[in-house]
């Protein structure tokens, strides 16, 4: 079934064009999502002296190298924005795949540090700091497959030089995902 | 879209690797505070502030420069980020409204037992398991 | 880009060459539609139904509570498991498959293109996939009563220990069905939400300012914002809550580090603000419905759209007078106890502002007038109660009595039900094409209005005796067991109450079919939507509709008709 825009789609009183103004309001209404949950988080963390311990078993070369991934990957995401402004789809298409690249080796990287530290017995049920780890990075990385998928769609509209405003719409998501990595990090793996 | 274009001129692709080479920097700086900070002690400055520096206030400063350039919150209607800082200020509002009766464990003619309790057994299984010399963590502290 | 331009420059030849073909099948017409209006018709079935389920859920427990024990004509013996389960899914289907599917996605999807004259949503693929998440979490929700062990009992507030732990409720299946069913639920009211918003926000007719726009679109849109900012805690606390029943962690679990208080915030903190995202959409309607029947201006339009903003932003500040009694600190009890006092200010400055709209309107008193003027009354006393709890002492003896049930119900019933009707009568004509009946409209609203009251009243007598909620049997306990009979009255009014419903289904489908015709604008009102042809067509105008003045210019002095529709160019220049 072939839908064509309603008009109402190609309206824009507030001078923000429709798409992004929704990508917006996502953004914020993650910000409440992940925001109760890392809330929860630190307040539990204030009061239980004894997960300082519990959290010292975090590797914060994994969390590091993985923090290094999203930001690159980021900044993939902005110079396909950028070679979608200038009309380029074809390059906007790949600088997303090396986007989507990147998530995905952030997913990579992140099975290998949870294999090894489920064997080492810190698994989700252990105690109240890996409940929320594992949630919270868990969240997290459902949002980074959720990226990775819609990226693929966009940038296979983008190479045909279609939609190409899109390609900036899925950036401002994946550096909303980036920005709450660049929360986690520290909450999970530096303070200890 | 005009005006997509103007904006972009002054942010070139060597701008946002810039962005990208401070970020990277930032990283580092996090991940060696916890390590260099207990030799950076001096006066007031304990350990634990530097810590919290490098990790947090470096967080903030990360955040707000994607947002600022590579989500291009900067050249953003402002309402944006109006928008998006409301979001913020509901989640202090919830910490601060919901931390009197979660983080703490006691209050005016309360006591949270149950945690108490468990803060206490979970500090001692620690005691015990670092006295043993054992790596605590191998079997965690957790029975049920 | 181009797309667009084309779409703007040949608006009506373009639009109809695309839709030309659309009378296709009854799948795509019907069910994969992603026209506002067919969904907003969905929503509004789906609402009907769901009500109806659950207002078979009240009948089953009432008439335990009247007649314990005693096999209930049409559903059985209720034990006291069912029992439980019926009361949390009735309470729970009222609020988040009745009231929030009719209120704000119905008439918010079917209003908000009409009103602000554009042809659709800007997202209808986007609504159509909200109604089809929103249509499959109802249906989790009423495969869970049919789950081995079950549905879930433990109230629609979940609290844990008693919603984490099979151990404790009993329905280790019904509980997490529950559970996924609300979660899909927000997340279509997300989408939904997002929807709302951008399209009030960008695709309004030209020339329709701020303040042009109907009040019922800037309270669906309040509300929508309102639950997008205050769900997103909740919805981690589902997670959390997820976790522990299905992977057994221990995030509500006090001897294992964790906190039940901790659920009660996320979910009062999202709780609260819901009260207000069902009611200001129930608000905005009446709101319509008085100026148009009076032919008035709205009193005070700024002053009324303000206030709604402020009441959201309150809303936040009011939760944990939920759990006054939960061992929260005194303290904070304080606090919220002044945020909540404060709070029902503007609420009554709201429903004097529609008083004083009122004030010297020539009233004509149709079925839709009658709906919403009755809201203002029950919904005053629901308001009025609300103080009583809202102050931490007293509050610590009426919290969980039928005192507070009633309370609610003064309040929820006016928006939920209320609401829809007056909302349902005075845009039938728009969606059918149709005039309902008048005079089955006003037996239906005399009956059911007066039933309420004989429903709830005695509810008030009984939660200040000191009836607690949520007992199955009040003949196992000497001090609750006397005064059956205002037990067997609220059931009593509650039985006439439904049956007289069934005169509403009966004049919704008479009407359908074989009410009058009722013509582009049978009310003689000014908004958009009344310009368009009754039903409106896919894309709802030929040419869409340019604005020149506010929606409320009723009996403007010096004109000859009593309304000035928002799409009439003024007569003469200098008037603006
Ligand atoms: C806007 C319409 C309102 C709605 C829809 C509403 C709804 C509710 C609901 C559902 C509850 C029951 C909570 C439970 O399960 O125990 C409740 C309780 C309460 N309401 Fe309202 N309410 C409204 C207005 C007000 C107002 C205006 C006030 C105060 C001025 C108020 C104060 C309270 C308080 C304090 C409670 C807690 C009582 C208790 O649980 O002991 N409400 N309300
Ligand atoms: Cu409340």
């Amino acid at each position: 079934m072939s839908i064509t825009r309603p008009i109402a789609t190609t309206r824009s009183a507030t001078g923000i064009p429709t798409g992004k103004l929704a990508v917006w309001w996502v953004v914020g209404s993650e910000i409440v999502i992940f925001g109760g949950l890392l809330a929860s988080y630190v307040m539990h963390r204030l009061g239980h002296p004894e997960w300082a311990e519990y959290a010292s078993h975090t590797n914060t070369w994994f969390g590091g190298l993985n923090t290094f991934v999203l930001l690159t990957s980021s900044l993939f995401a902005v110079l396909a924005h950028y070679a979608a402004e200038h009309g380029d789809g074809k390059k906007a298409a790949k600088w997303l795949l090396g986007t989507c690249a990147g998530g995905l080796l952030f997913l990579g990287i992140k099975a290998v540090e949870w294999t090894g530290e489920i064997q080492h017995g810190y698994t989700i049920t252990a105690n109240g700091f890996w409940h929320f780890y594992y949630t919270a990075a868990g969240l997290h990385a459902l949002h980074v497959i959720a990226g990775c998928i819609i990226m693929l769609i966009i940038a296979n509209d983008a190479r045909k030089g279609k939609e190409l405003h899109r390609v900036e719409l899925i950036g401002i998501y994946w550096h909303f995902v980036d920005i709450v990595w660049i929360f986690l990090f520290p909450l999970l793996y530096i303070a200890k | 879209m005009a005006e997509h274009q103007e904006h972009a001129d002054d942010h070139g692709q060597a701008f946002y690797v810039k962005i990208w080479a401070i970020l990277l920097v930032l990283l580092i700086l996090s991940i060696l505070g916890p390590i260099v900070a207990p030799h950076a002690e001096f006066g007031f400055l304990k350990a634990w502030m530097i810590t919290l520096m490098t990790a947090f206030g470096i967080a903030v400063v990360k955040a707000y420069l994607v947002a600022a350039n590579f989500m291009h919150l900067n050249i953003e209607k402002r309402y944006i980020s109006y928008l998006l800082a409301t979001m913020l200020m509901l989640m202090l509002l919830f910490f601060a409204g919901v931390a009197p009766d979660v983080m703490k464990h006691e209050g005016q003619n309360w006591e949270n037992v149950a945690a108490e309790a468990e803060v206490e057994r979970a500090l001692k299984a620690e005691g015990a398991a670092a006295a043993h010399g054992e790596h605590a963590g191998e079997h965690p502290s957790n029975e049920h | 880009m181009a797309e667009a331009g084309t779409a703007d420059t040949h608006g009506a030849d373009a639009h109809d060459a695309a839709h030309g073909h659309h009378a296709q099948s009854f799948l795509s017409k019907y069910i994969f539609s992603t026209d506002h209006k067919m969904i907003a018709m969905q929503y509004m079935f789906t609402g009907i139904v769901m009500a109806l389920i659950g207002g078979y859920m009240s009948y089953a427990f009432r008439m335990q509570l009247a007649f314990p024990g005693e096999s209930v004509p049409g559903y059985g013996v209720v034990s006291q498991g069912e029992y439980n389960s019926l009361v949390t899914n009735h309470g729970t289907i009222m609020i988040f498959w009745v009231a929030m599917p009719m209120l704000i996605a119905a008439f918010g999807n079917y209003l908000i293109p009409l009103m602000i004259g554009a042809d659709d949503m800007v997202f209808p693929r986007i609504n159509r996939l909200s109604y089809q998440i929103f249509l499959i979490s109802a249906i989790i929700l009423v495969v869970s009563f049919f789950v081995p062990g079950g549905g879930f009992g433990g109230a629609w507030t979940a609290y844990p220990p008693l919603s984490a732990s099979a151990e404790y409720n009993l329905t280790p299946l019904g509980a997490t069905f529950w559970l996924v069913a609300v979660a899909l639920e927000f997340v279509a009211f997300l989408l939904g939400g997002i929807n709302f918003i951008t399209t009030l926000m960008n695709a309004r007719a030209p020339g329709m300012k701020m303040h042009d726009i109907p009040m019922v679109l800037w309270m669906i849109v309040i509300a929508s914002i309102l639950f997008m900012a205050s769900v997103g805690p909740l919805i981690a606390g589902a997670v959390m809550l997820f976790m522990d029943q299905v992977v057994g962690t221990g995030y509500f679990d006090p001897d294992r580090g964790g906190d039940p208080i901790l659920w009660q915030h996320l979910f009062w903190f999202f709780g609260h603000p819901e009260v207000y995202v069902v009611l200001l959409p129930a608000m905005g309607i009446v709101a319509e419905i008085i100026c148009t029947f009076a032919r008035k201006k709205l009193f005070n339009y700024k002053l009324i759209l303000y206030t709604a903003f402020a009441t959201g932003i309150i809303s936040f500040f009011v939760w944990a007078h939920h759990q006054f009694v939960a061992g929260i600190d005194p303290r904070m009890a304080n606090v919220f106890t002044i945020t909540t006092l404060i709070i029902s200010v503007p609420i009554a400055e709201m429903l004097f502002l529609y008083i004083a709209t009122l004030y010297g309107g020539s009233i004509r008193l149709t079925t839709p007038m009658l709906w919403a003027l009755s809201f203002i009354a029950e919904f005053l006393i629901g308001g009025i109660t609300g103080i009583f709890l809202g102050a931490s002492g007293s509050d610590i003896y009426f919290h969980d009595t039928y005192f507070v049930l009633a309370h609610f119900h003064y309040t929820f019933f006016p928006i939920a039900i209320i609401g829809f009707f007056a909302g349902i009568t005075y845009w039938f004509p728009k969606m059918f094409g149709r005039m309902m009946d008048e005079k089955l409209g006003k037996i239906h609203f005399w009956g059911t209005i007066i039933a309420f009251n004989f429903i709830f009243i005695p509810l008030f007598i009984l939660g200040a005796a000191g009836q607690h909620r949520r007992i199955y049997n009040f003949q196992n306990f000497p001090d609750l067991a006397g005064m059956q009979d205002l037990r067997v009255i609220a059931t009593s009014a509650l039985l006439v109450m439904l049956v007289f419903q069934v005169i509403f289904l009966f004049n919704f489908a008479y009407s359908l079919f074989k009410g009058k015709p009722a013509g582009k604008n049978p009310w003689k009102a000014n908004t958009l939507e009344w310009t368009a042809d009754s039903p409106p067509p896919h894309g709802n105008w030929p040419e869409l509709p340019n604005c020149y003045r506010g929606p409320y210019e009723y009996s403007v002095p010096g004109r000859e008709d009593d309304y000035w529709p928002q799409d009439v160019p003024p007569d003469t220049a200098p008037a603006e």
